[in-house]
């Protein structure tokens, strides 16, 4: 019984953060229910997650720009520009497959760091610069896919970014033994870090949870990675992409959450003239966020052109929004100074398995836009609630 | 004995749990410029927000007698309906629009739901007439002088058929010879039978100009003084603005050893170009090690400009004059860099420009020394929460736990918090910002007993205040400043509350 108390309390003072797993919860859970299993199936998940990844890479460095209280319009067509670069590179250039990478990522930081010229030292709205920045993008985009049209690319390593998947070794019993030897691996470094997390709070003598809570804790998250790792095992293991954003959103998270660099992000947010008073160099800041968007959108960019393995003449159209509202379903702020990486990556997952599931249902692309319109007012309307109970 | 305009009988306000006035009870005659007269938060303002219905009927208890009826103005436009009209200190014009946009701004002359500009233009120019303002009423306000912007002000007000006209330190950003102006323009308006309350701080314009005067102090009325019977002198109003008795609400300090200078200032200028003014005249300072330095002086008189033209200059004025710490000039380009050099910077606003108030109170303090929790730029987490409790512990602050959001704190803890941060910082010479502006006396005494251990530790410290007890009370030495220039040293022996009040009033 006490177990049960402490687990509600918990449950109240983080139901910002859980309400968002639990709204993943039941729309996976109501999708699978109406096809039939078809939604939990390993192909369509496996499906599902690689549309995700190329939304979910600008949603992260999205929800650290609006964490700044900015925001970057021009990261689609950025994105459909640098990919369109990559492919000339490829097949027009010649140029290796591990020369053009990090060639679009620094381009990108290039242009990521104009925009924040733009808005840290001329002082201009960054909805305007990025607004500019998506018009001239576009007609850049189109400016060098005009003679050609679509770029096809020819090069299998590149490609293999959008569709490949990460080598098996050995199949068991139909599935993917890699896949699953990474999946064991990440579970025993999960348990092992939170052990290790707790053995430190206790020596600092700070409250930690009851050891029943904490197994409880283990054992979920444990069996959450173990059901995905199984469930894309059975297709064809992980994918690049999937371990691309995985290694994304763990570098992020890790530097938003960890470090003084991160600090200085959410405190630049928070407040800025205290920010400045607190001595903290808030165009650098601002510099370095937007840099982090543009590499971003490159990132985003080269998973796009790979999953379609060519350049096309429209790529990057309203990326931008889909990773605003991916961020804003996972739960940022645009007052600034709060939301997480990893809730922009969840909010990026539900989109697109709204969008999955009600492809798999038949409903009509009209209703597909409203339903996703309706979820995002309902995410944020949620966190307004929640966060005006807490303060 | 002529007939009172405004009687305001018995008026109490309370802001959760503090008491901002106390049965204040304040008479008004017809046709008479009454002055209001008090030091910074003696509750001045908050009497003129009670009156114009800023704070509603029912927040406050009392009665409002205007013109012989009890008035129950539930919001600011009642009062105006009634002919109460308040001209604030900071303006309430529309910089891009015209003067006559401005004038008539809330007031639109009208003809079947449609504003007719060519008669409003008409009545704009017979309203500026009336305020012997000469501009084309064409002109964008940006482009007005604050001296015409405030006659602007006065022309809006009357276009509202005002009876009672309420003027907050109309003169404290104006130069002389636009203070001059304005009162000979009060004194005309009085011959037209216009009642005239002011708020003002510069004592001389209140002898030359006011029939009658009210002193508030501590959110009560002290006394009402009449200029017909001489009774509006500097003495009277000095005595009776500062009155109160300082006790021992301020800690002693036993020993007391001053070493070298830790920071001295030459010829120290600041131009603020957005306002196209300097707000720092040639100042000359010095602070000495174990040195509590007051800096007195009423708002607006340039004190929280020097003080973060000293730290580093965020504001982006164009210095002049030489900088030491330590001995050593300096030149600081950021902020951080005056951290480095030991120096940090407790700001006026807390809420404002001090804390993150959506974090929690162990980021706030951890907030300018993340250095002093990493390794690597990585953070250590559990290191922080501990720091964090340390602070919470030795500086009382009353929280459940170092998670708690900020911005829930009371005023006295986020001022603890705030001071928490810079202690973490550990610096040579810490400027406080109105430490106490906003406290309950307890969490005063606290703050004043922090700041003599840190004395006793080594540290120096610079005060900004506008409280003078606690200028008298704690410091060793005093600056008075009024106008962005020092008009005055003192040392606290020879320091009283008048002679300060006289300097800061020059």
């Amino acid at each position: 019984m006490n177990l049960f108390n402490e687990a509600k309390s918990l449950l109240k003072v983080n139901i910002r953060e859980y309400g968002m797993y639990i709204a993943l919860f039941v729309i996976m859970l109501t999708f699978t229910i109406l096809t039939d299993g078809l939604f939990m199936s390993s192909r369509n998940i496996s499906n599902l997650l690689d549309q995700t990844g190329y939304i979910a890479v600008l949603a992260v460095g999205m929800t650290l720009v609006i964490v700044i209280r900015e925001i970057d319009l021009s990261v689609g067509f950025v994105a459909g520009f640098l990919g369109a670069i990559a492919a000339i590179l490829l097949s027009q250039a010649g140029v290796p497959f591990y020369l053009t990478i990090p060639i679009i990522l620094v381009l990108g930081i290039v242009v990521g760091m104009f925009n924040g010229v733009l808005v840290a030292k001329f002082g201009i709205p960054s909805f305007v610069a990025s607004l500019a920045g998506m018009l001239i993008f576009r007609g850049a985009l189109l400016q060098v896919t005009e003679k050609t049209g679509t770029i096809i690319i020819k090069d299998d390593n590149f490609n293999a970014i959008g569709n490949g998947f990460i080598p098996s070794i050995a199949e068991v019993g139909g599935l993917h033994l890699l896949s699953l030897i990474l999946g064991a691996l990440a579970i025993i470094l999960y348990i092992y870090s939170e052990i290790n997390k707790r053995k430190n709070k206790i020596k600092y003598q700070f409250d930690v949870v009851s050891k029943g809570i904490f197994a409880i804790q283990l054992i979920f998250v444990s069996a959450i990675i173990a059901y995905v790792t199984w469930i894309l095992a059975g297709y064809n293991g992980f994918s690049w992409t999937v371990v691309i954003v995985l290694l994304v959103v763990a570098l992020y998270h890790f530097i938003s959450t960890k470090t003084v660099l991160g600090r200085h992000i959410y405190a630049v947010g928070s407040n800025p003239e205290a920010a400045h008073l607190t001595g903290i160099n808030v165009k650098k800041i601002t510099y370095i966020v937007f840099g982090s968007m543009g590499m971003l959108a490159a990132l985003s960019g080269i998973l796009y052109t790979s999953r379609l393995q060519s350049a096309t003449t429209t790529a990057g159209t309203l990326f931008e929004l889909d990773a605003i509202a991916a961020a804003y379903v996972g739960g940022v702020s645009s007052a600034g100074g709060v939301g997480k990486v990893t809730g922009a990556v969840i909010g990026a997952v539900v989109m697109a398995s709204l969008t999955s599931g009600m492809n798999l249902l038949g409903v009509g692309i009209s209703y597909q836009y409203m339903i996703r319109g309706g979820v995002l007012a309902a995410a944020v309307i949620f966190d307004v609630m929640t966060r005006k109970k807490r303060g | 004995m002529s007939e009172y305009i405004l009687e305001m009988n018995n008026i109490s306000k309370e802001f959760t749990g503090v008491k901002a006035l106390t049965d204040v009870s304040f008479k008004v005659e017809k046709g008479e410029i009454h002055c209001l007269i008090g030091e910074n938060g003696a509750g001045k303002s908050t009497l003129m927000k009670v009156l114009s219905g800023v704070y509603p009927f029912g927040t406050y208890t009392g009665d409002i007698v205007f013109e012989g009826k009890v008035q129950q103005f539930g919001e600011i436009s009642d009062s105006v309906k009634a002919g109460i009209a308040i001209i604030y200190q900071e303006l309430a014009l529309f910089p891009d629009l015209t003067v006559y946009e401005n004038i008539f701004a809330g007031n639109e002359v009208k003809r079947g739901g449609v504003i007719d500009w060519n008669r409003t233009i008409v009545k704009a120019n017979d309203m500026l007439k009336k305020v012997g303002l000469d501009v084309n009423p064409e002109v964008l306000i940006k482009d007005l002088g604050v001296g015409k912007q405030q006659l602007v002000e006065i022309a809006k007000a009357l276009s509202k058929d005002v009876k009672l006209l309420i003027l907050d330190e109309p003169t404290a950003a104006l130069n002389e010879n636009d203070s001059e102006n304005l009162l000979e323009l009060l004194r005309e308006l009085k011959k037209q039978g216009i009642t005239c309350i002011m708020i003002s701080h510069k004592l001389k314009e209140v002898i030359s100009i006011a029939d009658r005067a009210t002193v508030i102090r501590d959110g009560r009325t002290i006394c009402t003084l009449e200029g017909s019977k001489g009774e509006i002198t500097e003495s009277t109003i000095i005595k009776n603005m500062v009155g109160r008795e300082i006790d021992d609400i301020y800690p002693k300090r036993p020993d007391k050893k001053f070493g070298d200078k830790i920071l001295e200032l030459n010829n120290w200028s600041a131009y603020d170009t957005q306002l196209g003014r300097y707000v720092v005249k040639n100042v000359n300072l010095h602070v000495k090690k174990g040195e509590i330095v007051g800096i007195a002086g009423l708002m607006g008189s340039g004190r929280t400009e020097l003080a973060q033209s000293i730290f580093g200059n965020p504001k982006s004025y164009k210095l002049q004059g030489d900088l030491f710490v330590d001995g050593l000039p300096q030149k600081f380009s950021h902020t951080s860099d005056a951290i480095k050099a030991g120096i940090a910077y407790v700001t006026e606003d807390r809420k404002g420009d001090g804390l993150f108030l959506a974090q929690d109170i162990k980021s706030n303090v951890v907030a300018a020394n993340l250095k002093g929790i990493s390794r690597n730029g990585v953070i250590n987490e559990n290191e922080e929460v501990k720091i964090a409790n340390e602070y919470k512990a030795s500086m009382h602050v009353k929280a459940p736990s170092v998670e708690q959001l900020v911005g829930k704190l009371s005023g006295g803890n986020q001022q603890k918090v705030s001071l928490g941060k810079w202690l973490f910082v550990g610096p040579k010479l810490l400027i406080l910002d109105e430490p106490t502006r906003g406290i309950d006396v307890g969490a005063k005494f606290e703050i004043y007993t922090i700041m003599n251990k840190l004395i006793s530790e080594g540290m120096s410290i610079i005060m900004i205040s506008s409280e003078l007890g606690e200028v008298l009370g704690m410091s060793d030495r005093v600056y008075v400043m009024a106008e962005g220039a020092l008009k005055g040293e003192l040392s606290i022996e020879e320091a009283t509350q008048e002679n300060i009040m006289q300097l800061a009033t020059l």
